[in-house]
């Protein structure tokens, strides 16, 4: 038997092996926005082909953190804001296992900020889940980074004075090799950017609109819906970085006046991930560094043999 | 004081090249078959300002800067500021020479570059050298470098003085300036040393010289290394292949050594963009199978407190180096002190669950980061190195021989798929990653893209397959099995005992120290007995867990104990006493926290003027006396 047999296994996946039997049902309220998230990754996985014990689901703290307890993987529960340091490294460990990253967008876009930027500018081959539902949902109901401006909530009781973050721009200008939206109310197209946010080589971030039915009573339920890549009302190249960026600019203002726009706003295929780079500098292994534990023909090497010349 | 040897300090200005002359002259009397020990001063500052680097060479042992010192080769500040002005820094162009005379022993050498430096502007040179018996060389050691090269080479005359003046042979000095000079300047700096040896020896009557440079013989091969290369090999050879960090000084020696030797190992090093990222990175590489390794000094370890939590929790094994300097916050950033101690042993919320050591010596960070990765990988558990800038910066020689051992790239309590099927799971197919009742406390791990292994890591409090619950009798259940490993972690290191100890075993006194101070208390405790007192040391090195054995029978064992640490509260001998409940009128403290680390003496006469009644004075030092308690 080989170290991590359950990578590369080619077999048929039943969507209901990523079901853990320990909670099947969820206990996101009634009508949230997250459980499309979760159904559209038990559809995507299997289409993919990836295994629950080949992919590695890391998650931050909020309603989104749970997607850990409700969908059946390795899984790494992190803490506030940090899934995507914590995701990255055990991708550069193991650059084998399916590695997503999911979190909602005060995890994402407020105290995991910096951390978002920065594995957008990296292009680490992931793809990044962020529950967008404008607000702070597991702590009942605060403002949150992309809140509307004016959101009265207990902590902004006068309203916020604050422009909400714009996370697709964020992302482009970042790095982010592939940047899309979709919405909870919008199922189909869900499953099929989750998969392609998958099977994305590079760093893959879906800005997922999720309702938040008990404490954002106020947003509307991203409907209707309108897919740019699909309507004829939006012409404009996602391969260009120019023409992205404007449809984004769009995107974003546009959601704020009750018009939801979804779909892929920019993709490069053509960006090598950090992992490539990495190894094009020769600063990462050609074989996974995790396989190199169970080698028992492997020559460990000794700081004794290699390093200490220089000191004598 | 001791005769039979040299104290060597070259000054200059920070960027002048002080740091590689001083690294080269110790090789250089290393491998003439003698020990030294280096002591760093400088600035936290880009360029410019007076800096200096203490080369204490001897026949015998030397683990300790010495007190004070006895020859000095003073150089230009190539980077002074303003010298004309009045400024708060004052002039900075005088600098190396002036500021370093309240230390030079009676009977000293100076040398100065007279080409830079007017020793005129010092008030009552004459006198004060007349005062104390320095003989002073004033040399034009930058018109003698322009004349044969560049200016920057006057180092490299200040050398040649050197040898000339202290009847030094040439011949190592150039053999190292061979194997670690490039080419191009090599052929000029070689000039440059004989021009300069030859011309002192011409001017001057040098054959009975006022300093002179020990001679001895080395058993063995030696290395000249700091304790910041001893964390990295020993991380090296315990087949540490990842490192994540951000720079801080003085942690980025250690980061810095990683970054260049892991990709010839195959191995990866990831700069990031701060320190939270840093600790979950290792965090991350650790759960995917790797062995992991993170740092930083205080400011940026506090950011590390939540990911190093999460690792406790979820038991994530790794380990963090903790590199401490002058606090609070910015603090003194090259200056070296002991007072993170309480921060790197309770930060992260809920109770520690960490392991945390204090080496002790270059051999010791060696030893130690090699158990630090030991502990946290056969237990699960984060580990941490702490110690500072004395001890990360600080060169010293060292038998070759300690390092000819073998690697251990074991992941500790590791399964493979075979032995996971043998496992407990749930009935869904969920491994029981975090099991109740399993020795030592340590329940195996799997390694994510293993069949049978899947769980979750998760902060919050679980049950045995990961799952997060609330139960409890679960909680309690886990929590008592988490300390288990602590327990079981002591007696593991009862059996290595990192502690150091000197003096005599029947003694009346005691001085109890941690880190980086242990080689200096010694070489006091030494010069203590001789002196006709009756004193052994302890230097311990385990924070946590703490050998409460081992030093309440130490304290047991003698009438009174002074701890010496370099912080201002007396956090070490807090911890003592938090962890023994008793004592308290045992135990009197010698505090340092000026940015300086303790000299021999100022623990000889601090232990003199405390303990021994009417006897000892201190009040020269800048050390601080806090008495036992009901004292």
């Amino acid at each position: 038997m080989s170290t991590f047999s359950a990578i590369g296994e080619e077999r048929e996946i039943d969507r209901d092996e990523y079901t853990p039997g320990v909670e099947p049902q969820p206990t996101w309220c009634p009508g949230c926005g997250d459980f499309s998230v979760l159904k559209a990754l038990k559809q995507a996985l299997p289409e993919v082909g990836r295994t629950p014990e080949e992919t590695l689901l890391c998650t931050g703290i909020g309603c989104s953190g749970k997607l850990n307890s409700y969908l059946d993987t390795y899984g790494f529960h992190t803490i506030h804001g940090r899934s995507l340091p914590v995701a990255r490294a055990a991708k550069l460990a193991n650059p084998d296992l399916e590695v997503i990253a999911a979190g909602g967008d005060g995890d994402g876009y407020g105290i995991g900020g910096n951390h978002f930027i920065h594995t957008a500018r990296e292009n680490h081959d992931m793809a990044y889940i962020v529950f967008n539902n404008e607000i702070f949902g597991l702590t009942k109901g605060q403002t949150s980074p992309t809140s509307p401006k004016g959101h009265k909530s207990k902590t902004q009781p006068s309203g916020s004075a604050k422009e909400p973050i714009k996370p697709l721009s964020m992302s482009l200008n970042a790095g982010a090799s592939y940047v899309a939206r979709t919405a909870a109310v919008n199922p189909n197209q869900a499953k099929e950017i989750i998969t392609e946010a998958i099977e994305h080589d590079g760093f893959a971030h879906v800005d997922f609109l999720t309702q938040c039915p008990t404490w954002n009573k106020d947003a509307r339920q991203y409907v209707p819906y309108i897919d740019v890549n699909e309507s004829d009302d939006y012409d404009f190249d996602k391969t260009d970085r120019v023409e992205a960026a404007e449809m984004m600019r769009e995107t974003e203002e546009s959601l704020y006046e009750g018009e939801v726009l979804t779909g892929r706003f920019y993709v490069d295929e053509d960006r090598p991930s950090y992992g490539e780079e990495k190894r094009t500098i020769g600063e990462m292994p050609e074989e996974p560094l995790a396989e190199r534990y169970w080698d028992d023909d492997y020559e460990w090497e000794r700081s004794h043999d290699m390093f200490l010349d220089k000191h004598s | 004081m001791t005769d039979d040897e040299l104290i060597w300090r070259i000054s200059g200005g920070s960027g002048d090249g002080i740091a590689s002359t001083s690294q080269n002259f110790a090789k250089a009397l290393m491998r003439s078959g003698l020990n030294v020990f280096t002591h760093r001063h400088y600035p936290s500052r880009i360029r410019g300002g007076h800096t200096y680097t203490e080369v204490r060479a001897s026949e015998g042992p030397v683990n300790s800067r010495g007190d004070g010192y006895n020859f000095l080769l003073a150089l230009g500040d190539s980077f002074a500021r303003n010298p004309q002005e009045e400024a708060v820094y004052g002039n900075e162009e005088i600098k190396p020479l002036s500021e370093n005379l309240d230390e030079l022993r009676e009977g000293g050498v100076i040398v100065y570059d007279e080409g830079l430096l007017d020793a005129s502007e010092i008030p009552n040179f004459e006198e004060r050298a007349e005062e104390n018996d320095w003989h002073v060389y004033p040399l034009d050691l930058r018109g003698l470098a322009r004349d044969q090269g560049r200016e920057v080479m006057r180092n490299t005359a200040g050398v040649g003085a050197t040898c000339a003046i202290t009847g030094m042979e040439l011949d190592h000095v150039q053999d190292l300036m061979r194997d670690a000079m490039p080419e191009k300047i090599l052929e000029p700096n070689l000039e440059i040393l004989q021009i300069a040896y030859d011309q002192v020896r011409e001017e001057y009557d040098v054959d009975a010289p006022d300093v002179s440079v020990p001679t001895g013989e080395h058993d063995e091969e030696q290395l000249l290394m700091s304790g910041s290369d001893a964390i990295a090999y020993g991380a090296i050879d315990e087949g540490c292949r990842f490192i994540s960090g951000y720079p801080m000084t003085p942690w980025t020696e250690v980061f810095t050594i990683m970054s260049k030797n892991l990709p010839k190992l195959g191995g990866i090093s990831e700069q990031v963009e701060d320190e939270i990222a840093a600790a979950a990175l290792a965090v991350g590489a650790s759960h995917a199978g790797v062995k992991a390794m993170s740092g930083s000094s205080g400011g940026g370890f506090a950011l590390m407190s939540e990911p190093l939590g999460l690792a406790e929790m979820t038991e994530t094994p790794v380990v963090l180096v903790e590199a401490m300097r002058a606090g609070p916050s910015t603090g003194m950033p090259t200056k070296p002190e002991q007072s993170d101690l309480e921060h790197v042993l309770y930060t992260s919320q809920g109770d520690s669950q960490r392991v945390v050591l204090a080496p002790g010596t270059v051999e010791e960070a060696y030893e130690q980061s090699r158990i630090a990765f030991r502990l946290a990988y056969e237990y699960q558990i984060p580990s941490i190195l702490l110690y500072d800038q004395k001890l990360g910066g600080e060169l010293t020689n060292v038998p070759k021989s300690h390092f000819d051992r073998e690697p251990n790239p074991t992941l500790g309590k590791t399964l493979s798929e075979d032995a996971l099927s043998e496992q407990p799971h749930s009935a869904d197919g969920k491994f029981h990653r975090f099991q109740h009742d399993v020795d030592d406390g340590v329940s195996p791990r799997s390694i994510p893209g293993q069949k049978g292994g899947r769980f979750l890591a998760t902060g919050n409090e679980h049950d045995p397959t990961g799952h997060i619950s609330e139960s409890p009798d679960n909680r309690v259940a886990q929590i008592d099995r988490r300390a288990e490993k602590l327990a079981a972690i002591r007696d593991d290191l009862d059996q290595v005992d990192t502690g150091s100890y000197a003096g005599p075993e029947e003694a009346e006194y005691g001085i109890l120290t941690f880190g980086s101070q242990q080689g200096t208390v010694e070489e006091a405790v030494g010069r203590l007995n001789d002196a006709g007192h009756s004193v052994k040391s302890y230097g311990v090195s385990d924070m946590l867990p703490f050998p409460s054995e081992q030093v309440a029978e130490f304290i047991e064992s003698v009438d009174e104990v002074l701890v010496v640490e370099m912080t201002a509260s007396g956090q070490f001998r807090g911890l003592v006493q938090k962890n023994l409940g008793r004592y308290g009128e045992k135990l009197s403290s010698l505090l340092k926290y000026n940015g300086n680390p303790f000299e021999p003496a100022e623990i000889v006469d601090g232990f003199e003027a405390a303990l021994v009644e009417d006897d000892g004075d201190a009040s020269g030092h800048q050390t601080t006396f806090v008495p036992a308690a009901g004292d």
